[in-house]
């Protein structure tokens, strides 16, 4: 195993493929992918359904589909990549340390790191559900991996908490796949998860969506029995008098992903509080020198075509960032108004036409988005609806941040 | 007569009103942010189809990821899924390749999403 | 017949049939669940508490302190990780200050080392993250931290190593006195031993009357704990206690010797032995009580919720005792039984001793077992060098504790043999981390089902019903 490498890409999934290739057409030609799976393509292997590509590629494509085309130009390039592999450290000088069946225990110094480990979903003991802890609780991308790539069904009559996109999917795989999904229960007032996949993957199925309901309790000692269900209210604390009982022998739970950064901590990389992801600038790169973050690792994505999207960003500034290229120096700061939760990037650092994603935190209509810069308003765009499972993205003019360098640009929702 | 649809082409999720004549046969929508949506709604109100995404068992045992080449009757998909449940593929099959060639007698294949050799 | 049949694989049961598996006796230790440390065990504060709170005098105090001395040094035999990181028992007035110097006395009589009352600034120094209103503590350093299944399942090894017989899946439901001994009955199987040990937990007052022994009844005391993320392990270096009272030492904020942080527990009397679930309110008042005693414990950091019940005697001490010939209690070992495990398995030899047992020591018998963790305490030359024997080294299946797959296959062909996943959890972390076995569970059921013959779906949770497929969903078998 050689020692050094211009650039290391950690997660084989769609962001490390993508940053992968792309720093490949931008000229690096020492790259080496790590990935821990025995395939490169992450989570996507497992995500059968379609719905991806429509951006990225103008057709609809599953998931093993759209991963299949990204490992093809990865091996188009011959760009080195090892499966099976897992890091198990990274320093802030950029030392790699990983370990897999051929090599054992290997440390590997990169000019440039970049993170795409993806994000994980958030498990039980995090919902803090009260009841005993029975076989028969799974997140929903545990299910899936058990019904689409190891062919087993985790349960037949299920109930599913939390309605992001995977429980949607899930409902709808389990469904066709033999099982009855009884009920989605969703915390909020609102889904997170497409509209798209409410119609397709429930109201196809006559599968009831409860929205601000939760599951207060788990029944059953060896299996689940069943959960007790409640409205909650506007606080979302259950309301006792509207609990009820659903008898099923499985719960799947779908309340949200993590960015998985526990390496990037490692590196000393500052994280945002509210994505979970690294501090990143318009090139993705973090505090930490030659460190670059994508994809569900650096905040969570709707579509993957997005995430190939800012990995390729990434890809590119890393090339750069290689071959010692930089713009004009400038220090912009981007101020968010809590409607607007977060953006990616968190400060830009140069002068050019900038793409901000940003999420918004609860569910607005007939509302403006609007960038300001001091008390002048650069940006205003109308939006019929907003909502906290749809990324939204502007882009912040050259100009304006030229005006606005060693100040703040804010970020903000306004409602009539 | 009116319907309220939710496009499910495209990830936008566009909120349609259909108009319907007395025989609820479409007439026009609106809501819509691309064509697409509009021949969505008349399908929908017609004919619904829908995407199926599965798997099948390969003959060495392996789980080979499938979809339907275009979407189906909606109300095939069942039918759909109980072939599927029992259907073998070959090994050798890759992206695109046919493993059912009319799926529940709709005409439709049911085509590999993966490689086989690559699982 | 058996010399000597031990009723409860717990770390009571176990480190007994390992003290006892070290002379020429035969041993058999019975379980009814599907695997050891299911009890009490499984679930607790797993802290070794330094020997304060038992009364001057009684059983509980004597084997407290002297278990306290000894678990170094057990765990360090058994391969199991131990910290001595001190105890603190924090108090938020005058009133529990004075609590805190009657605590101070009975430990000093019991004969615990060390002990003192410190005021806030000096308490600061030795545990920096105490709660803001904390005024004053009992500080004792002997106070120590240990994993309660861990020990029991390395001794229970180490007891198998010596020749010891592990019965799972047996449920004692009949004891019949016999010439010279007793059978014991589990359905359709039998066991005679000479001596029978009643080890059972919250099930030893049922145990001691098939022999006819109601001098004593144990009820259940449900405690409910929350494990906070390892990244949360450092918010203190002490086990903190709040002043106690008389359901129990109350809520306790502890590192765990795996580092993460522990919050618990409650105390709840219930009359259902098997009721190990949680309660809303529970868990609220556990969270609420560990943010007095300690500040900076982050939210939202909780990565599993638990409940343990602890076994607690009717007599207020630890019932140690041989109600009729050959057949010995040990029961009622409510906390500090951890701490005092091993004691009472040299307490109980020594009985057994002076009741005619013959304790000859056994040749080629050890006190020792290789650590089940030795991989993941290695050097990176010595971790290469298991690895190019043994590519599956290499291997992570557990990305959040980083647990190979050659560390699962190790525990799954090791005794106590795991046949669960939360028992192949309980040995190696693998599900343990923060995604509580979301990426790594399909993959240890397909370890285990290969390893164990069985198919997939036939693999288990913790056994019995606690089925995690249902069937296939493709091909001739499906459902």
């Amino acid at each position: 195993m050689k020692s050094t490498v211009d650039l290391l890409i950690i997660g084989g999934g769609p962001a490390g493929m993508s940053a992968a290739v792309a720093a490949y057409d931008a000229g690096v030609r020492d790259i080496l992918i790590l990935e821990r799976d025995a395939h490169l393509g992450g989570i996507l292997q497992q995500c059968i359904h379609g719905g991806f590509g429509l951006h990225r590629f103008g057709e609809e494509l599953t998931g093993p589909e759209y991963a299949g085309r990204y490992a093809a130009m990865v091996k188009e390039r011959e760009i080195p990549y090892l499966c099976n592999t897992m890091v198990m450290h990274l320093d802030e000088n950029r030392r790699v340390t990983a370990m897999n069946e051929e090599y054992g225990l290997f440390t590997i110094d990169a000019r440039a790191v970049i993170l795409a480990m993806g994000c994980r979903e958030r498990p039980k003991g995090a919902l803090g559900i009260a009841g005993t802890r029975p076989a028969g609780i799974f997140t929903a991308g545990t299910a899936q991996k058990y019904v689409n790539m190891k062919g087993y069904m985790p349960g037949r009559e299920v109930v599913i908490l939390g309605s992001g996109d995977i429980g949607l999917i899930m409902a709808r795989r389990m469904t066709l796949e033999g099982a009855t999904v009884k009920a989605v229960c969703e915390l909020l007032p609102y889904s997170g998860g497409l509209a798209r996949n409410i119609e397709q993957c429930l109201n196809d199925f006559d599968i009831p969506l409860y929205l601000s309901h939760t599951v207060t309790e788990i029944h059953g000692k060896e299996r689940v029995t069943g959960v007790t269900v409640a409205a909650v209210d506007e606080n979302r604390r259950p309301k006792s008098e509207t609990a009820r009982f659903i008898p099923c022998d499985t719960l799947l739970l779908s309340c949200g992903l993590i960015p998985e950064n526990e390496l990037t901590k490692e590196a000393g990389v500052p994280l945002d509080r509210v994505t979970g992801g690294a501090i990143v600038d318009q090139n993705r790169e973090t505090a930490v020198a030659g460190i670059f973050s994508c994809g569900n690792v650096l905040h969570v994505h709707d579509l993957v075509d997005y995430v190939s999207e800012e990995a390729a960003l990434a890809g590119n500034s890393a090339a750069r960032y290689l071959r010692g290229e930089s713009e004009k120096k400038i220090a912009v700061g981007l101020k968010t108004d809590g409607r607007v939760r977060y953006t990616v990037p968190t400060h830009v650092t140069e002068a050019k036409d900038v793409t901000v994603y940003f999420r918004v935190s609860d569910v607005f209509r007939d509302a403006r988005v609007e960038v300001r810069l001091g008390d002048e308003v650069l940006l205003s765009r109308k939006k019929l609806k907003l909502a906290p499972g749809e990324m939204e993205t502007v882009t912040l003019k050259k100009e304006w941040l030229d005006k606005a360098d060693g100040k703040e640009l804010s970020f903000a929702i306004v409602t009539a | 007569m009116t319907r309220n649809l939710t496009c499910i082409v495209c990830p936008r999720g566009c909120e349609m009103t259909v108009l319907l004549d007395e025989n609820k046969k479409f007439l026009s929508a609106e809501g819509n942010a691309c064509p697409r949506g509009l021949s969505y709604a008349e399908s929908e109100c017609t004919a619904p189809v829908r995407s199926l995404a599965s798997t099948v068992l390969t003959e060495s045992g392996k789980l080979l990821p499938v979809k339907s080449a275009s979407p189906i009757p909606k109300g095939k998909l069942f039918d759909a899924m109980r072939e599927i449940r029992v259907a073998l593929a070959p090994d050798t099959l890759c992206v695109g390749d046919v493993v059912l060639a009319d799926l529940a007698g709709t005409g439709v294949a049911l085509v590999a999403t993966a490689n086989a050799a690559d699982l | 017949m058996t010399d000597v049949l031990i009723i409860g694989a717990g770390v009571v049961g176990g480190l007994l049939a390992r003290e006892l598996s070290l002379y020429e006796l035969s041993v058999a230790l019975v379980e009814k669940e599907d695997d050891v440390a299911m009890g009490a065990t499984r679930a607790n504060s797993a802290i070794v508490h330094a020997g304060f709170d038992a009364k001057e005098g009684s059983l509980k105090a004597l084997l407290n302190v002297k278990g306290s001395e000894m678990m170094e040094q057990t765990a360090k035999e058994l391969g199991v990780p131990y910290k001595r990181n001190g105890s603190i028992v924090v108090g938020f007035s005058e009133e529990d200050r004075a609590h805190l110097e009657e605590l101070l006395a009975r430990g000093v009589k019991n004969g615990v080392k060390g002990l003192a009352i410190l005021d806030r600034e000096e308490l600061l120094k030795v545990e920096p993250g105490i709660g803001d209103t904390v005024t004053c503590a009992l500080y004792a350093p002997t106070g120590a931290i240990v994993c309660p299944y861990d020990l029991a399942i390395s001794a229970i090894g180490c007891a198998m190593d010596n020749g010891a017989e592990l019965y799972v899946d047996f449920p004692v439901e009949r004891i019949e006195a016999i010439d010279g001994g007793y059978r014991v009955y589990s359905g359709e199987r039998v066991l005679e031993a000479r001596t029978v040990i009643n080890c059972a937990g919250v099930y030893a007052d049922k145990i001691a009357a098939m022999v006819g022994d109601e001098s004593f009844t144990v009820f259940a005391r449900r405690g409910e704990y929350m494990l906070l993320d390892k990244e949360c392990g450092g918010v203190c270096r002490t086990t903190v206690f709040r002043t106690p009272t008389k359901m129990g030492k109350g809520i306790l904020v502890s590192p765990t010797v795996d580092g993460n942080l522990l919050l618990g527990p409650t105390a709840e009397n219930i009359d259902d032995k098997g009721d190990t679930k949680t309660t809303p309110a529970g868990l609220a008042s556990v969270a609420r009580s560990a943010n007095e005693q300690v500040k900076g414990i982050p939210g939202g950091k909780s990565i599993t919720s638990f409940a343990g019940l602890r076994a607690v005697g009717s007599t207020g001490d630890f019932i140690i005792n041989s109600p009729r010939a050959g057949f010995y209690n040990v029961a009622g070992i409510e906390s500090p039984g951890l701490s005092a495990s091993p004691a009472i398995a040299t307490y109980v030899a020594d009985m057994l001793r002076r009741d005619g047992v013959t304790l000859t020591p056994k040749a080629g018998a050890t006190r020792v077992r290789e650590s089940m963790h030795a991989f993941r305490h290695m050097t990176v030359e010595q971790k290469n060098e298991v690895i190019r024997r043994d590519p599956s080294y290499a291997k992570i299946v557990c990305r959040c504790e980083g647990v190979t797959e050659g560390e699962i296959l190790a525990a799954i062909r090791t005794n106590p043999r795991p046949r669960d996943l939360d028992g192949v959890k309980r040995r190696t972390r693998a599900q343990m981390g923060r995604c509580q076995g979301g990426f790594c569970s399909p993959t240890v059921v397909e370890l285990l089902a290969r390893e164990m013959g069985v198919p997939f779906e036939a693999v288990t949770k913790s056994g019995g019903g606690s089925y995690i497929n249902v069937g296939r969903t493709k091909g001739a078998d499906a459902q």
